[in-house]
């Protein structure tokens, strides 16, 4: 028997699935991001990237809701195409943190000794470092770019999802359920991933929302900094950057992308929120 | 002791706590009435959730919302239900004192146990602070710590199980209680220490003429502890009788079902005589007695109406229609197990 | 009723355990040596084909601990452990397996032994399935049979742990075990965690599969009128060492060890005519960590006298047949000496 991915086992339950209001909102709010990040040509007025010199810092209105920038570019469909751009960093920099990190925390957790040895020593050591400086340290090292980016948060970030999940096995695996698998004579693979993980994986599920969160903020800000991703594409942190020498005569140019960066951060965690009580176990 | 002669140190009348939930009224206590003489050792038995632990934190208020207590608790004549919280306090932890199943939780991680005496002993006597220590070492040795004046410096973590439930006793004692109210205080202890604590608190009983009403689920407990049990039911007292009687013949079936399940001294590798089935929601009790659906002797009278726990004897009440129709413990030892 | 043979399907021989324990920084920079839990201190015993042996002792004295190295859920540091011919210390991989299909375990708690998050026919069918034991299309059928077995409602596949009572979730926990129709069953304290009327429900099941399934028993608890009831022999066992070990009859009616007749004296009657004022024997379960010298019960017992905290004394028969005992009052009965676990011929 092929082992079911995880989600078959979550909702096998015969009990219906109640959805929380927050969660519902989380999903809303999430989904249209998501929906801007696919399709942004369907959903912008504009073109992000096209100057027009003769709408050049346009204060909102309603050919302009979120108005122009110095350009001329109108301000809504930048940020729009920047979900596109923000949502891949939301995913990128956490993605192959949340594998690779659970992996290694499952792993670690589960067979102790040299392992774990080993995975606390880099634990150590990475933690004498700020997350930010490391990062940048990194991205400085091998250059700027989005790529890059990813790189260096993703070498550093799975870290947290690592010692999030290893703490969660190491308490699974001395449940009954655990030693009643071994004695079954089930393998540590089939253990693991089947009975062990499914129970220990809510609180990384969890903080990977709210990481998705902090990627953004870490990756507009990079963007900010001229080491993410680079002008002229639309991303939220390059466009508050663009407009950062008329935030006094045109507010609107940093203030949307900002709040989009808010808005996205809050759908994050409400989303976080509502899946760790979808994903608690009943009884 | 003769409980008609002996005076009335408790009395519960139509005890009533109703928890307010979100799933609906449940009722942990239902109309429970039942009193205690001075020196007796009552025992309060049932299963798990049949309600003996709220019944006992119903005595001293000390239910929270949404839990709700109704009736009355008669105490040397005074309804502490009705008792304003200032003159309450000076009875709870003063004439009445209570120990429970889990010491580890019940005591202050954080003081040391002479400390913790010393409090009880300040609220609830005029002693000097010089007497009061003198009296905390007096405790310890009371219930059987060795060296007790170094124990007093000593935190509740540094305590044995056995001990730590001897440290609460001393605690409890403090205040020369004219009461103990006793919530399993040995179910999570080992037999040989179990046996320790409850000849210390027959003992400590007899010295100091309190009375007490021992919780427990442990019918073994009962049977060497109590002068008198009352059998718990669903919220309900099913059964009150003197232990000796109780143990030679019960006059309730749901009594006689939980003898006749414990494992007797006779027939090994015998099945043993389940009830079936399991105690009743809380919340939605069955009409008539609430023991009717998984008792042996039903009949439709039984589920008619709730039978009311009355006088069968001199000593005994019973809360059962057919009580004179039970039949001895183990009457028919069921047939060997056959391969 | 006897058990059907008495050829032992198990040995057990001076089976060893001890766990680390964290020693504080300070003890650390005092340069004390690191502290250790000796849990298991050479106990030697069989199981015997189709009988039910009962484990008693109190809390902390080594049960939970014997019953997990003899499926092998901790490894013993020495010792050996034979079933049925084979070493079962020295099996790995695909051995192990299959010696953990011939025995299995039944564990004590009702809400940790189930995995939250799979149904009971899940939890079956992965049983049935990882060792091929039926074709996938017999599988559903099996289930149903094995739920019978254990008296749990048809429907019962179909729903999760916390939809059941605590003695319906000790059945899907036998369940389990049964599944991979095993030989010999280790049950660690299986209704421990029952109210008496349930546990009632639980133990006549075990009896009954006992039978049906000639299968063999060895039960683990602390309640003494329990394993008297069930089981054909008892061992003792005190501080990690097994103290005596005789058929029930024996051990319950005429007990060697001073440490079994305090147990006994302890168990509270539920006849209140026979109540005793006398407490069964004074002090408490010495740390594991420091054990005493000589006989670990010497410190509590009413009897020892300067040999006990010199030496300490084997597990060997010293009086009546088939009753073995671990202490200097009796008189090591040669005759008997080589039969260890020597059983009464019916
Ligand atoms: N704070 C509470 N809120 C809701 N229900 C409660 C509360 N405390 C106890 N109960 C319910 O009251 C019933 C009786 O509980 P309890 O007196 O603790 O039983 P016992 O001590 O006999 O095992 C149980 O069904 C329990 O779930
Ligand atoms: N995994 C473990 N790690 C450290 N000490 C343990 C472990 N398991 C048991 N012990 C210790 O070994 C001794 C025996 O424990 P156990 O076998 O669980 O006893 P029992 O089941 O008889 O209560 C105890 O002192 C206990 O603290
Ligand atoms: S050997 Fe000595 S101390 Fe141990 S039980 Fe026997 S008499 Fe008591
Ligand atoms: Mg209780
Ligand atoms: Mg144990």
């Amino acid at each position: 028997m092929a082992a079911p991915s995880l989600v078959a086992a979550q909702t096998s339950s015969r009990t219906r699935v109640r959805l929380k209001p927050s969660l519902i909102a989380g999903i809303v709010i999430i989904g249209s991001l998501v929906i801007m990040a696919l399709v942004p040509n369907l959903v912008a007025p504009y073109s992000p990237t096209n100057f027009d010199y003769q709408a050049v810092l346009q204060a909102p209105s309603i050919k302009h809701p979120f108005g122009t920038d110095n350009f001329g570019r109108d301000v809504l469909s930048r940020v729009i195409w920047g979900a596109q751009v923000d949502m891949q960093i939301a995913l990128f920099t956490t993605l192959f943190p949340f594998v690779f990190g659970t992996l290694v925390g499952a792993m670690t957790g589960y067979y102790g000794r040299w392992l774990d040895a080993i995975f606390g020593r880099i634990v150590d050591i990475v933690v004498t470092f700020p997350f930010l400086v490391l990062v940048i340290a990194i991205v400085a090292l091998l250059g700027p770019g989005l790529n890059n980016m990813f790189i260096a948060v993703s070498a550093v970030g799975w870290i947290t999802y690592g010692r999030l999940v290893r703490g969660e096995i190491l308490t699974q695996k001395k449940a009954e359920y655990a030693l009643a698998g071994r004695v079954m004579g089930y393998t540590a693979s089939r253990i693991i991933f089947r009975h062990l993980l499914p129970n220990a994986i809510t609180p990384a599920v969890v903080y990977w929302m709210t990481d998705m969160a902090l990627g953004i903020l870490l990756g507009s800000s990079l963007g900010y900094l001229g080491l993410g991703a680079q002008p002229p594409t639309a991303e939220w942190g390059v466009i508050i950057a663009d407009g950062k020498n008329f935030m006094t005569t045109a507010w609107w140019i940093s203030t949307f992308p900002g709040l989009a960066i808010t808005v996205a951060g809050i759908g994050f965690s409400l989303l976080g929120d509502g899946l760790a009580d979808l994903l608690r176990p009943k009884g | 002791m003769n409980p008609q002669t002996a005076t009335t140190l408790l009395e519960l009348r139509d005890l009533r706590t109703v928890f307010h939930t979100a799933r609906g009224a449940l009722t942990a206590v239902n109309g429970v009435n039942l009193s205690l003489h001075e020196g007796e050792v009552l025992g309060l038995v049932g299963e798990s959730g049949s309600g003996k632990s709220v019944t006992l934190r119903s005595i001293l208020r000390l239910v929270r919302p949404p839990g709700k207590v109704s009736g009355t608790v008669l105490w040397r004549g005074t309804n502490l239900l009705e008792l304003p919280e200032s003159r309450l306090r000076k009875v709870r932890g003063g004439e009445i004192s209570m120990i429970f199943q889990e010491p580890m939780t019940a005591l202050n991680p954080v003081l040391n146990i002479g400390e913790q005496i010393t409090e009880t002993l300040q609220e609830h006597t005029n002693l000097s602070s010089q007497d009061r220590n003198a009296r905390a070492t007096e405790l310890l040795e009371l219930v059987g710590i060795p060296s007790p004046k170094e124990r007093l410096k000593d935190f509740p973590h540094q305590f044995s199980g056995g001990m730590r439930q001897r440290a609460m006793i001393a605690i409890a004692l403090a205040s020369n209680p004219k009461l103990l109210l006793a919530d399993e205080p040995t179910t999570a202890l080992d037999v040989t220490i179990q046996d320790q604590i409850l000849k210390l608190l027959l003992r400590l009983k007899d010295t100091l003429g309190m009375g007490v009403i021992l919780v427990t689920h442990d019918l073994g407990v009962v049977a060497q502890t109590c002068d008198r049990v009352a059998v718990m039911y669903a919220g309900r007292i099913v059964e009150v009788a003197p232990a000796s009687e109780l143990f030679a013949q019960p006059r309730h079936a749901y009594t006689l079902g939980l003898l006749n399940s414990v494992p007797g001294a006779q027939s090994t590798r015998r099945p043993l005589i389940p009830i079936p089935g399991a105690p009743p929601n809380l919340a939605n009790l069955p009409p008539g007695c609430p023991f009717s659906p998984r008792c042996p002797y039903v009949t439709n009278a039984c589920k008619l109406e709730q039978p009311a726990l009355q006088a069968i004897s001199s000593t005994r009440l019973s809360a059962c229609i057919h009580f004179d129709r039970l039949e001895p413990v183990n009457a028919q030892p069921p047939p060997e197990v056959q391969p | 009723m006897k058990p059907s043979d008495h050829t032992p399907i198990m040995r057990v021989r001076d089976l060893t355990k001890t766990f680390p324990v964290a020693s504080s920084g300070l003890d650390r920079v005092r340069g004390l040596p690191a502290k250790s839990v000796k849990a298991l201190t050479g106990v030697s015993l069989d199981l015997l084909r189709g009988e039910t042996l009962g484990i008693v002792g109190e809390s902390g004295c080594g049960k939970s601990t014997l019953a997990r190295c003899l499926v092998r859920l901790y490894d013993a540091d020495s010792g050996t452990l034979e079933y049925d011919g084979t070493n079962v210390l020295g099996l790995r991989g695909k051995n192990l397996r299959s010696y953990n299909r011939r025995v299995q375990m039944v564990f004590q708690d009702p809400f940790s032994s189930l995995n939250p998050r799979m149904t009971v026919g899940q939890v079956l069918n992965e049983a049935l399935a990882v060792h091929r034991l039926r074709s996938s299309r017999e599988i559903p059928g099996r289930i149903q049979e094995l739920l019978e077995l254990v008296g749990l409602p048809k429907d019962a596949s179909e729903r999760l742990p916390h939809e059941f009572s605590g003695g319906q979730r000790q059945r899907i926990g036998i369940a389990r075990a049964l599944s991979v129709e095993p030989e010999t069953l280790i049950a660690d304290e299986l209704v421990s965690a029952l109210d008496v009327s349930v546990q009632a429900q639980v133990v006549n099941l075990l009896l009954e599969l006992q039978e049906r399934l000639h299968l063999t028993v060895m039960f683990v608890a602390h309640d003494l009128r329990l394993v008297r009831h069930i089981s054909h022999r008892v061992a003792v066992m005190y501080l990690g060492r097994i103290v005596e070990l005789s058929s029930t009859e024996k051990l319950f009616s005429s007990p060697e060890h001073p440490y079994t007749q305090a147990l006994l004296r302890a168990a509270p009657d539920l006849d209140p005519s026979r109540k005793n004022t006398l407490e069964a024997v004074h002090g408490e379960l010495p740390s594991p960590l420091n054990p005493p010298s000589g006989c670990a019960f010497h410190p509590r017992c009413p009897k020892a006298f300067e040999r006990c905290t010199l030496e300490v004394p084997k597990l060997e028969a010293r009086g009546l047949e088939g009753h073995e005992s671990a202490c200097f009052l009796y008189e090591p009965s040669s005759k008997f000496k080589l039969n260890l676990n020597l059983l009464e011929k019916p």
